[in-house]
């Protein structure tokens, strides 16, 4: 979506308005610098391969993340076998929906961050707030260079305190965090579910029932978003520490399509 | 020594006549004036241990380590000046996380000692520089099973079943060598350690020390950590005691 | 003109492997007035001596603030100090910056000490000629660690830098075991002891010349409070209350050192 007021509907053309507004860094003496191979050069103006939805959500013991295992090339399911949650440390887990390549970069930056954690060895470590806060400053740093990492990312995990904590980070920088929160199509057809399960309960749901909750919304989810797959896994981050799972196969059953028309195999 | 004040042995640049670089023996000198460290390479890990000295009781125990882990499954021991053994530590994590942003994969503990080598060894060219003052044991596992190396001043580099460096080592060697390392596993061998590190302490001449023990093993996940407090103060206590036998 | 062949360059080796230039270097450590630090379970303070030029010039400043949980004393080079310091706050904002996280102290101390290393190795540089005492508070609880220009640091129960603190620490020495368990007012009676130790000898501790930083809860004769223990500098009255506390040592110049009291006072106002 281009914000700027003076390109809705209208060619953006000194000769037609002379008095036209400019994002600053177009003005004349805050152009970037140019070369020869400036024009050869072309900043990410969309994702490549991606992943689709991520849904976490606080309960009792701590945080729930899940994410199906596709990874599509455009509208083509091309990897089917991808893990979209990462730990971190100790006791946090990261979900990226958006590019993959991205996230892949993201990843080892940071296993890259938690050696050197490591490597210290001086009883500090890093929790799921730092690396939160520490994913916000390279997303926003990217994205004023105006090459952004295309990704929405979920930061759950437990707080030295005890605490919980779950945070969401996008390709603008954009941060907030609440007790359910979900990404990309999931944020639309997940968010409404999760809120009415979970809000003012996250003290009372278990593991189990939110595995349930969670196991319910992505069914939904694959039944809705022509980017997912019903293959996922989950992740918790509790006192014991992360734990992932197996990727899960959702049943679902598509019955319900026997009768619409222009759907599956049908003859007229 | 014949080498004071002919002039030669002021610039890591110069040679002797006779083709020997002064300063870096004279930087072996700060290693030879240091408490003992040594490395154990056993069948099934590594164990690092350090006679620290302590020179003010107001000093903090267990606080000013001289093992330091440069890697998750790599751990360095330094002797000689304790800032240059933090400059050549750093160095390898560096070289660590470079190797790792290239190959995306854990640096193989061979890779690591030859790039550090190098960086020493350019300490012992140039007249602009003096050589590292400190000695260095590497000890790490990796896939080809636990490695154990030694990094001089010169910037030569050898691999050990058993090392040692610092004031005590000819001692902490005779000791080593009686030893059966390849059949010992980590956990015996850090108590072999504690009782070499108390057994070349020289009590009479030295001030007081503090024994300094890291493991990596199957036992730590193949990460490179610090003794566990339990089996550190076991070790410690049958080191004491043993010594008390042997004299 | 040198005093050995080895002394002139710090990327000397003498022939026993020692650096004269940078044994210089403490020198001029030592140059500096003194500084004390003492931590307890609870709380970590410092101690310093000003100096003053001169009846119409000011105290020299011994203390900076680094951060909220960070502070520091130094003895040497002020203005070798005033560049550390403000690398070691451009390291503080950076943790606050990236990590929102108060940066561990003992990370903060090898930040410099690693910096300081490299002057000693190098040609065309020295060494730095200051020492620093720091504390600080995180995680891990309080810390003191003492920073020299041989680009080394320790961490220490209590520690004293600068001129003749030999006698501090002669004093700190004695008494470390107790500090541990100190309440604020009693780890501050022992800092302005073992500080006393340096003074000449017809100098006396005073509210112009003594600075007392601090981090950690706040105390019972402190006026402002210290949300979340972060470090304070007291000076002028508000030490006045714990100059008063201390016990005055027995047949040292009594006669001397009231006068020479009156008249730092005096010099402050």
């Amino acid at each position: 979506m281009d914000h700027f007021p003076t390109s809705w509907g209208r060619p953006r053309n000194e000769a037609i308005d002379a008095f036209n507004t400019y994002p600053l860094h177009q003005r004349p003496g805050h152009a970037p610098k140019t070369d020869t191979f400036t024009d050869g050069v072309q900043r990410t103006q969309q994702p490549i391969v991606t992943g689709t939805s991520i849904l976490a959500f606080h309960y009792k013991d701590g945080i729930i993340m899940a994410a199906d295992t596709l990874a599509s090339y455009g509208s083509l399911a091309r990897f089917k076998t991808i893990q979209r949650l990462h730990p971190v440390g100790a006791r946090t887990v990261v979900g990226a929906s958006g590019d993959m390549s991205d996230f892949q970069y993201l990843q080892n930056q940071l296993d890259q961050l938690t050696i050197d954690e490591f490597t210290e060895n001086d009883g500090h470590d890093l929790g799921p707030a730092e690396i939160h806060e520490y994913l916000s400053r390279v997303m926003y740093g990217r994205r004023s260079k105006m090459n952004p990492l295309w990704n929405a990312i979920l930061v759950g995990g437990k707080k030295d305190n005890g605490e919980r904590f779950l945070a969401y980070v996008d390709l603008l920088g954009t941060t907030y965090s609440a007790a359910t929160i979900a990404t990309g199509y999931g944020a639309h057809i997940a968010i409404p579910l999760l809120r009415s399960a979970v809000e003012g309960r996250e003290n009372e749901i278990t593991e189990e029932q939110a595995r349930e909750i969670m196991t319910t919304c992505m069914r939904v989810l694959f039944y809705r978003d022509a980017r997912s797959l019903d293959k996922f896994q989950i992740a918790t981050v509790t006192d014991a520490g992360v734990n992932i799972s197996e990727p899960i196969k959702l049943e679902t059953s598509w019955n319900f399509a026997e009768n619409i028309r222009g759907y599956g195999a049908q003859t007229q | 020594m014949t080498s004071i004040g002919t002039g030669y042995d002021l610039s890591a640049s110069t040679y002797s006549p006779d083709g020997r670089i002064f300063q870096v023996e004279y930087a072996n000198k700060a290693v030879e004036n240091s408490g003992t460290a040594i490395g154990l390479r056993v069948k099934d890990g590594i164990v690092l241990a350090v006679e620290k000295l302590v020179h003010s009781k107001l000093l903090v125990p267990e606080a000013n380590r001289r093992i330091q882990t440069v890697e998750k499954h790599v751990g360095v021991a330094t002797t000689g000046l304790l800032a240059d053994g933090r400059n050549l530590a750093n160095r390898v994590r560096d070289e660590a996380s470079n190797y790792r942003s290239v190959y995306r994969s854990p640096p193989p503990l061979k890779e690591l000692v030859s790039r550090l080598s190098m960086y020493v060894q350019v300490y012992t060219l140039h007249s602009s520089v003096r050589p590292f003052g400190c000695s260095t044991i590497l000890g790490g596992i990796d896939e080809s099973g636990p490695g154990l190396f030694v990094i001089e001043p010169s910037g030569v580099a050898y691999g050990y079943h058993g090392a040692a460096v610092g004031k005590g080592r000819q001692l902490a060697k005779t000791e080593l060598e009686k030893l059966k390392l390849s059949e010992l596993t980590t956990r015996e061998a850090v108590f072999e350690a504690a009782r070499i590190i108390h057994l070349v302490h020289d009590d009479a001449k030295e001030k007081d020390f503090e024994l300094e023990l890291s493991w990596i093993g199957d036992e730590t996940n193949g990460l490179h950590v610090p003794v566990p407090k339990d089996l550190f103060e076991e070790a410690d206590r049958k080191a004491k005691e043993a010594l008390e036998n042997f004299e | 003109m040198f005093r050995n062949t080895y002394d002139s360059d710090n990327t000397v080796f003498s022939p026993q492997g020692r650096l004269h230039q940078v044994e210089y270097a403490l020198e001029a450590v030592k140059q500096g007035s003194a500084a004390v630090g003492i931590k307890s379970k609870t709380h970590a303070i410092l101690l310093a001596l000003k100096r003053s030029s001169g009846e119409l010039a000011s105290y020299q400043q011994k203390m900076y603030r680094i951060d909220d949980h960070v502070g520091i004393a130094i003895a040497g080079l002020t203005s070798d100090a005033r560049v550390l310091s403000n690398f070691m706050r451009q390291q503080a904002m950076s943790s606050r910056m990236v990590f929102n996280r108060p940066i561990p102290v003992n990370r903060l101390v090898s930040s410099i000490a690693d910096k300081a290393q490299v002057n000693t190795q190098e040609y065309g540089r020295r060494p730095y000629g200051v020492g620093f005492l720091v504390i600080g508070q995180d995680k891990t609880g309080p810390h003191l660690y003492e920073f020299s220009p041989w680009g080394n640091s320790y961490e220490y129960y209590a520690m004293s830098i600068g001129a003749r603190s030999q006698s501090a620490k002669t004093y700190l020495e004695k008494h470390y075991e107790s500090f541990a368990d100190c309440s604020l007012d009693e780890l501050i009676k022992h800092g302005l002891h073992a500080l006393r130790e340096t003074l000449q000898q017809d100098k006396e501790l005073t509210i112009s010349n003594t600075s007392i930083g601090i981090v950690g809860p706040s105390g019972e004769h402190e006026a402002a409070a210290a949300p979340g223990g972060a470090f304070r500098i007291l000076e002028g009255d508000t030490i006045d209350v714990y100059l008063k506390t201390m016990v005055p040592k027995e047949e040292a110049g009594e006669p001397a050192a009231p006068a020479a009291a009156d008249e730092d006072v005096q010099m402050a106002e």
